[in-house]
């Protein structure tokens, strides 16, 4: 295993360099958005400098480069989920919107009233709400897998969830309010066995851990750019071809069709006739950057540092007294929530601003997370590999800062 | 630097206030209230109003929050009892106007109130003392059981 020099790392990331109220800048908000490499901002910008054009038109040199540029970085996502062809890649705003993609698209035509759509109690809002809304349109059943005190899923009785009625199951790789790491192959080979298609959410996973599609063998895999250093708005779904394929487009517009008339439009291949529309070009490109660099540094290198981080980050706060830490799972990544005692985490929150501490307070779009610990919020510190040990040591500082102001 | 900014937030009153916040109760008899959320944050608090004409004969609170959210309503209701709908008013688009900077506000005139000023600088902190006040708001002007949130 390599070692990271996590001081040239942070060379590559303007923003880390700063003061915050007379303090060096702790980012610890990671699992809100990461912050962005030069690399990832010199490619958008070169492009923009560059080759500005739109993709899939023009015969001139500029919109040849955009689209090579463009369907490059696709080429780059597929590799990097292990998929098999750029064709099982389609570029969305993030893991929201392939979300709302796969339930409009897949799961709707195909949904009857009775019928179920499995989901877990960890689920960030994103993968809760858009099942939710075509439960209702169609009266069926969200059904949610439990979870224990720990954070963990109750699989005791999953079996029994995985039923003949279950049209999808949806859950997440990473939960972004605890940081659990859910066994989503195991859970993925069981609902295969019986039938059932399996959607991955792994937006908090790739930053953190190899995403393989194969591996995994789901049918669909969704994740957004920003939190694993690209920019904003641009995102990817994976799904499996002969899954794409059979779907019918859920934006019409310009770049999904192969030739319109007032009496019937053809639709464009795959992946285009679900890119309707002129595309995030840059933000694909940043996205292309954003996996390079994380690939020129090492995903399993990265994991393995931030496990470091994450240990040392609970073992110390574990020490303190009237700190109680919200997820305890054996698997964890990235992330440490947790509620100081007598103290509501948006105090928290502002109290650590002014040590120069970021990390967010708030219910983490995890409410039904929150419901469960009969807490309202917590405040959560999130990891990425250029934090340092002396980055928790800033986070241990602000908590005993907290503590003595609401003594 | 950072400190003193700190206390002039979490001022000795607001923690007190936050501690113990004054009647902070399930008013039975009330015949105004209104629910107030602060989603993000997850502040939830209801504000209860006994209405006699036009005094505010009896005001109270309950619910979670944020020591600011906790204290500014627990202020508002030692400041707003006994007082005319017209002079509330008065007060209400004071505090409104310390906390947003949007006018000047004669310190004076303030009272106890004081305290809050502090937060104007912290922007994103607004919210949360505002929470009580607008929730009072449309207790009195719709009566009835209503929903407001500050997101």
């Amino acid at each position: 295993m390599t070692k990271l020099n996590i001081q040239a790392i942070r060379r590559d990331f303007p923003t880390l360099h700063q003061e915050i109220y007379g303090f060096p800048l702790a980012y610890l908000d990671n699992a809100a958005t990461s912050q962005k490499p030069v690399q990832v901002i010199d490619a958008v910008a070169d492009f923009y400098r560059e080759d500005n054009a739109n993709v899939h038109r023009g015969v001139h040199q500029l919109s040849q480069r955009a689209t090579d540029s463009y369907e490059g970085a696709r080429a780059k996502v597929c590799r990097f989920l292990n998929a098999d062809s750029d064709e099982e890649i389609v570029f969305v705003r993030g893991a929201t919107e392939a979300i709302n993609l796969v339930a409009h698209s897949f799961v709707r035509p195909m949904l009857k009233a009775g019928d179920e759509v499995l989901i877990s109690h960890i689920e960030h809002h994103a993968n809760i709400v858009p099942w939710q809304m075509l439960c209702d349109q169609v009266g069926a059943k969200l059904v949610v897998i439990p979870m224990t005190e720990s954070g963990e899923l109750d699989l005791s009785g999953f079996d029994d969830l995985l039923t003949s009625k279950t049209k999808i199951m949806a859950v997440g790789q990473v939960s972004n309010a605890l940081g659990t790491v859910n066994p989503v192959k195991m859970m993925t080979e069981k609902a295969h066995a019986k039938g059932i298609p399996v959607l991955i959410d792994g937006a908090q996973a790739v930053p953190h851990m190899p995403a393989d599609v194969k591996d995994l063998d789901c049918d669909f895999y969704v994740f957004s750019g920003h939190k694993m250093f690209a920019p904003t708005g641009i995102g990817a779904l994976y799904g499996k071809q002969a899954l794409l394929d059979e779907m019918a487009p859920w934006q019409g517009g310009g770049d999904m069709i192969l030739s319109v008339s007032f009496e019937k439009t053809q639709y464009n291949a795959l992946p285009y006739k679900f890119e309707a529309g002129t595309p995030n070009i840059s933000g694909a490109i940043g996205l292309g950057a954003a996996i390079d660099y994380m690939q020129s540094i090492g995903i399993e290198a990265i994991a393995s540092y931030e496990h470091e981080l994450l240990s040392y980050a609970t073992e110390r706060v574990n020490k303190l007294d009237g700190i109680r830490v919200i997820g305890t799972a054996e698997h964890k990544a990235s992330v440490l929530s947790f509620v100081i005692e007598g103290v509501h985490p948006h105090d928290v929150g502002t109290i650590f601003d002014q040590q120069g501490v970021a990390i967010r307070a708030g219910h983490h779009c995890a409410q039904p997370v929150m419901q469960f610990f009969g807490i309202p919020a917590t405040a959560r510190a999130s990891f990425a590999f250029y934090n340092t040990m002396e980055e928790v040591d800033a986070l241990v500082d602000s908590i005993s800062k907290v503590q003595e102001l609401f003594a | 630097m950072s400190s003193a900014d700190l206390r002039d937030l979490y001022q000795q009153v607001i923690m007190d206030h936050n501690k113990k916040p004054r009647n902070f109760i399930d008013m039975a008899d009330a015949n105004h209230l209104a629910h107030g959320n602060n989603p993000l944050c997850g502040d939830a608090l209801v504000v209860y109003v006994k209405l006699d004409g036009d005094v505010i004969q009896d005001l109270s609170f309950q619910g979670s929050g944020c020591a600011i959210s906790m204290a500014s309503a627990s202020l508002m209701t030692e400041a707003l009892k006994g007082k005319t709908l017209a002079e509330a008013e008065v007060i209400y688009q004071q505090v409104h106007d310390q906390l947003t900077g949007e006018s000047e506000v004669d310190a004076a005139d303030l009272g106890k109130l004081e305290v809050l000023g502090g937060v104007k600088e912290f922007p994103a902190r607004v919210k949360c003392a505002t929470l009580s006040w607008h929730t009072m708001h449309s207790a009195l002007e719709n009566g009835t059981d209503t929903e407001v949130t500050t997101e």
